[in-house]
């Protein structure tokens, strides 16, 4: 079972990493896509023993992040006609050398972090690393649909390390959080739609010429 | 000293023109066509042997010397290649290091024949040649500090061979894609290519004739051989098996490659020139990952 954890875990790693090389808008969506249903399958390999709590976080999370956010921002560029380049003011080598900083930088504080129970090392590295690596894209992409891609790579993070203490936390805060998302992510792709329709672009660096 | 190590060689050697015929085989069936039989390497090489060379009066011995090079050095690299899943032929402490270097000796004796034409489309695919090799390099050094950190041996035959992990995962993807570069496959160089302006290891070798193109031709896919059994020796952990068993997991798992290029090849283009040293780059960063993982375990 750690096995298939560390392939998982791995390959959450990769989706971001493939976020931040990416030249494609549509190849983002579908990388947090991916990257949100390997989430969901994180759960069931993390856990030996099922029980009606680790199934329902699993298939929550696959129903929101797999399936229906991607679909939603897969709608909001169809509706709002974006470029599909992603168009970053950091260039895609810098950033996947700083995405290597990112995961090295993560490690190094992961085996260091007291956290409560037994986990693979590299669930806390992945999930800090997935944090960092958000951050990244947060701040040096000018799409304001790649920051909400940015957005959700950050969520992803962080959810993963709150599988640490999945045992801990009641299911309905996690519900919770899932649903906070959601409408997060939903009200940025209203925004975002509305911004393009007004100013016919997303670039947020021009949001402060934003006047009366 | 067994016979099993020469016996692999000889088998690799052997099999190595017949990897190219099964990515083009594959990529031809996924594509709809019938292709070219997996074998026409062979026939192309004899067909090549039988012909005189033809040398363009510019040029100079150096341009005579690339193709002996050029099939030499893979040649050389591949003694240092535990093929059997034991040991190498030739092993020393440190000796993959002689590996990288022999192989960018040949590429660096094609590069100066391929200036020494004169020929400007050949000096461009030269100076592509030279600077994604520059970006491959890299990628390949940081894929042997995996393997030696996760053996804790520095020759060839030693770290080839260390027990699963998810690190050796990372290094055999990144290798794959040392492999697309270093064959000269799509996505960084296409081989079907017949546009100069495009090309980068075909048109390096466009002035060569007879049998100076088929000993770079047979280079190149010895070349290829090489690669392919890079990752499978990192994935498959040969040593406990019998001999025949361990050549034929290493053959299968090579022609499994080659497959795999051939699938890569029918579903995506060739990517722009610019965007080269990003995949290069990815491999290395793929690499590194690999590092970190292995420090972290």
């Amino acid at each position: 079972m750690e096995r298939l954890a560390d392939l998982v875990l791995l390959l959450v790693l990769l989706t971001s990493f493939l976020i931040l090389g990416t030249t494609r808008l549509t190849t983002c969506i579908r990388a947090v896509a991916v990257q949100g249903g390997l989430l969901g399958v994180l759960p069931l390999v993390l856990e030996p023993q099922w029980s009606a709590h680790t199934l329902g976080l699993a298939t929550g999370t696959i129903l929101v992040k797999a399936i229906v956010l991607p679909w939603f921002l897969t709608w909001a560029i169809r509706e709002a006609a974006v470029r599909r380049e992603v168009e970053p003011r950091l260039g895609y080598i810098a950033s996947l050398i700083l995405g290597v900083v990112a995961v090295a930088v993560a490690s190094a504080v992961a085996t260091r972090l007291p956290v409560p129970g037994t986990h693979p090392v590299l669930l806390l590295a992945t999930s800090l690393s997935c944090v960092i690596m958000g951050l990244l894209v947060l701040a040096t992409r000018a799409k304001a649909l790649i920051q909400v891609v940015g957005y959700l790579m950050l969520e992803n993070g962080i959810y993963v390390f709150g599988l640490t203490s999945v045992d801990r936390v009641p299911f309905l805060v996690e519900i919770g959080v899932l649903l906070d998302v959601f409408v997060g992510v939903f009200i940025m792709g209203i925004v975002v739609f509305h911004i393009n329709r007004e100013f016919d672009s997303l670039d947020s660096a021009r949001l402060t010429e934003l006047k009366d | 000293m067994t016979a099993g190590p020469l016996l692999s060689l000889g088998a690799v050697l052997v099999l190595a023109p017949a990897l190219p015929g099964v990515a083009t085989k594959t990529k031809s069936l996924l594509t709809g066509r019938r292709g070219a039989p997996v074998l026409q390497l062979y026939w192309d090489l004899v067909r090549l042997l039988r012909k005189g060379a033809v040398y363009s009066t510019t040029t100079s011995w150096m341009f005579r010397l690339a193709p002996v090079a050029g099939a030499v050095t893979p040649l050389l690299a591949a003694i240092l290649l535990p093929l059997d899943g034991r040991g190498a032929v030739l092993q020393f402490s440190g000796d993959f290091v002689a590996f990288a270097a022999l192989l960018a000796l040949g590429r660096f004796t094609l590069i100066l024949a391929a200036l020494d034409t004169g020929s400007s489309f050949e000096g461009m695919g030269a100076s592509r040649d030279a600077a994604f090799a520059s970006l491959v390099e890299p990628a390949l050094f940081l894929c042997f500090v995996v393997l030696m950190l996760a053996t804790g041996r520095l020759s060839l035959s030693g770290m080839l061979g260390a027990a699963p992990a998810p690190s050796l995962a990372m290094v055999a993807v990144s290798l794959f894609f040392v492999l697309l570069a270093e064959a000269s496959r799509v996505p960084v160089d296409d081989p079907a290519t017949h546009l100069e302006l495009t090309m980068i290891h075909e048109v390096a070798v466009l002035d060569h004739s007879g049998p100076d193109l088929a000993l770079l031709l047979y280079g190149a896919a010895l070349r290829m051989a090489l690669f392919a059994a890079l990752p499978v020796s990192v994935l498959v952990s040969r040593a406990e098996w019998v001999a025949p068993l361990a050549l034929a997991v290493l053959v299968a798992g090579m022609v499994l490659v080659a497959v795999a290029v051939g699938i890569i090849e029918s579903s995506m283009a060739r990517l722009r020139l610019s965007r080269v040293p990003q995949f290069l780059v990815a491999a290395s960063v793929l690499a590194s990952l690999g590092v970190i993982l292995q420090l972290l375990t």
